[in-house]
């Protein structure tokens, strides 16, 4: 569904989604490098269970929230990408110690 | 003679809507006059236990009333389903009070002691629980928790979702929801009583006094007596997290959609449109040190409130003797007791008498000689 422009020549970063390698580049956000992988990046909210995707990319209506390093509920199209970063794809509520 | 109701309910909040719920539910012909969406209100402000520990230290009645109203929710959010389709997430497995420290432990301690050896109540088996014994219920407590008292009748509740139903319900029963009818004045006249309001007058059989802090003002039209003394609360609340805490606190619960609310407070101001961060900041250290998970949580909203409260935070009930069908019903906590209010009240206030032996206690005359004052005396 995204794809990225032939031009962008920005060095390479490389994360992990749920424990498989992904490569974005430099400058991504977390939520426009799983939106650019082309895979099923689709949390659960935390009430219903509805799947979501990054909706508004700036910040305010909260439908990217991702697990980044071990933190739940981030604000993934706030976050930069940096090399290793673990993401996992938050299924529901975040955990308590987490 | 023509009446347009049987009975004009004063006040839309919890408490009103309980009652007038309870009405229609019994085929009366009801209007419930309310404020607007910007009335203070505590059924939009308050912390949505069903809770019976510590109730009634100083008068005994107050524990029985509170044990029917716990033991009656059952009944209560079962109906409210049936008809509404709404789930208000009654849980009454037990809550718990956690102290920090030894000092907290042994305050408590006597506390409990205290309730147990008043004559008159009803026993509700509080008791304190070592830290161990506690940690076996609640897992995730901190070091720093001493102990608390544990009663197995409490339990809390969805309070906005039971605030929906008893709106839908009301609805279905054919009752009348009239907003933006602040209530300014009360005649009676040939056996009815005509409420004005800046949208027209509205005539009743009875009227029921359940405008909260409200009624302080509204009591004297009919010859009654409700001296209020407001407090104002705060709560801080957390993102959603997965169920962690089996059992609501006094002081922390977790809702049934997951986020997690603090807060105990109690001021003497009375502006609800502002926060006070050092309080706040008190209610999240102490609840992180009971569970210091909750560190690690977002806090998403903080706001404060304003208590129903009577000038010795128990109940009032009672029906004017200078015009008969004219009652007042107020109390602090209205989530707990909206069970009675919506069968117990609703039935006395069908029936025109107040029954003594449920609510007797609760009449203002026990604030003394100033509980019938003629028309202007204060």
């Amino acid at each position: 569904m995204f794809k990225r422009i032939d031009q962008d020549n920005r060095p390479r970063v490389q994360i992990l989604v749920d424990g498989a390698a992904l490569e974005a580049r430099q400058g991504d956000t977390v939520s426009s490098a799983l939106l650019a992988s082309g895979r099923d990046v689709r949390r659960a909210t935390a009430v219903s269970g509805a799947p979501r995707l990054p909706y508004c990319m700036m910040g305010v209506c909260f439908d990217c929230l991702v697990t980044i390093d071990g933190v739940g509920n981030r604000q993934g199209c706030l976050v930069p990408v940096a090399d290793g970063m673990q993401i996992e794809i938050q299924k529901g509520k975040r955990e308590i110690g987490r | 003679m023509h009446k347009d109701y049987d009975v004009a309910v004063v006040g839309g909040g919890l408490l009103g809507s309980a009652i007038a719920w309870g009405l229609g539910r019994l085929g009366k012909t009801v209007a419930v006059l309310d404020e607007g969406d910007i009335a203070k209100r505590a059924s939009r402000a308050n912390f949505a236990l069903v809770w019976v520990q510590s109730k009634g230290l100083g008068m005994p009645a107050y524990t029985g009333w509170t044990v029917r109203a716990s033991e009656g929710w059952g009944r209560l959010a079962a109906e409210l389903k049936d008809q509404t389709g709404l789930d208000v997430a009654l849980q009454q497995n037990g809550g718990f009070h956690l102290t920090l420290g030894e000092d907290e432990f042994a305050q408590r301690g006597q506390l409990v002691t205290r309730m147990h050896n008043q004559v008159g109540a009803a026993d509700y088996r509080m008791e304190m629980l070592s830290a161990s014994a506690v940690k076996k219920m609640l897992p995730l407590i901190g070091p720093e928790v001493s102990g608390g008292s544990f009663c197995p009748l409490d339990g809390h509740v969805n309070s906005l979702r039971t605030f929906r139903a008893f709106h839908t319900g009301m609805k279905l029963f054919g009752v009348d929801y009239l907003p933006e009818r602040p209530v300014s004045a009360i005649a009676r006249d040939g056996g009815e009583f005509r409420l004005s309001t800046p949208q027209g007058e509205i005539h009743a059989a009875k009227v029921v006094l359940a405008a909260g802090n409200a009624n302080q003002t509204l009591a004297p039209m009919v010859g009654l007596f409700a001296p209020m003394e407001p407090t104002r609360g705060q709560i801080v609340v957390t993102e959603r997290t997965v169920p962690f805490l089996p059992h609501p606190l006094t002081t922390v619960r977790q809702t049934d959609e997951g986020t997690v609310m603090i807060g105990d407070s109690r001021e003497e101001q009375l502006d609800d449109r502002t926060v006070n961060h050092a309080v706040s900041a008190v209610m999240a250290d102490r609840a992180q040190r009971m569970f210091p998970h909750l560190a690690r949580l977002n806090v998403v909203r903080a706001w404060a409130g304003i208590r129903v409260m009577s000038r010795d935070g128990f109940p009032i009930y009672d029906q004017s003797e200078r015009a008969p069908g004219a009652f007042v019903a107020c109390c602090h906590s209205g989530v707990t007791l909206a069970s009675n209010h919506a069968f117990d009240i609703a039935r006395m206030v069908t029936a025109g008498t107040l029954d003594p032996d449920l609510v007797g206690a609760f009449s203002a005359r026990r604030f003394g000689a100033a509980t019938a004052p003629g028309p202007g005396t204060h």
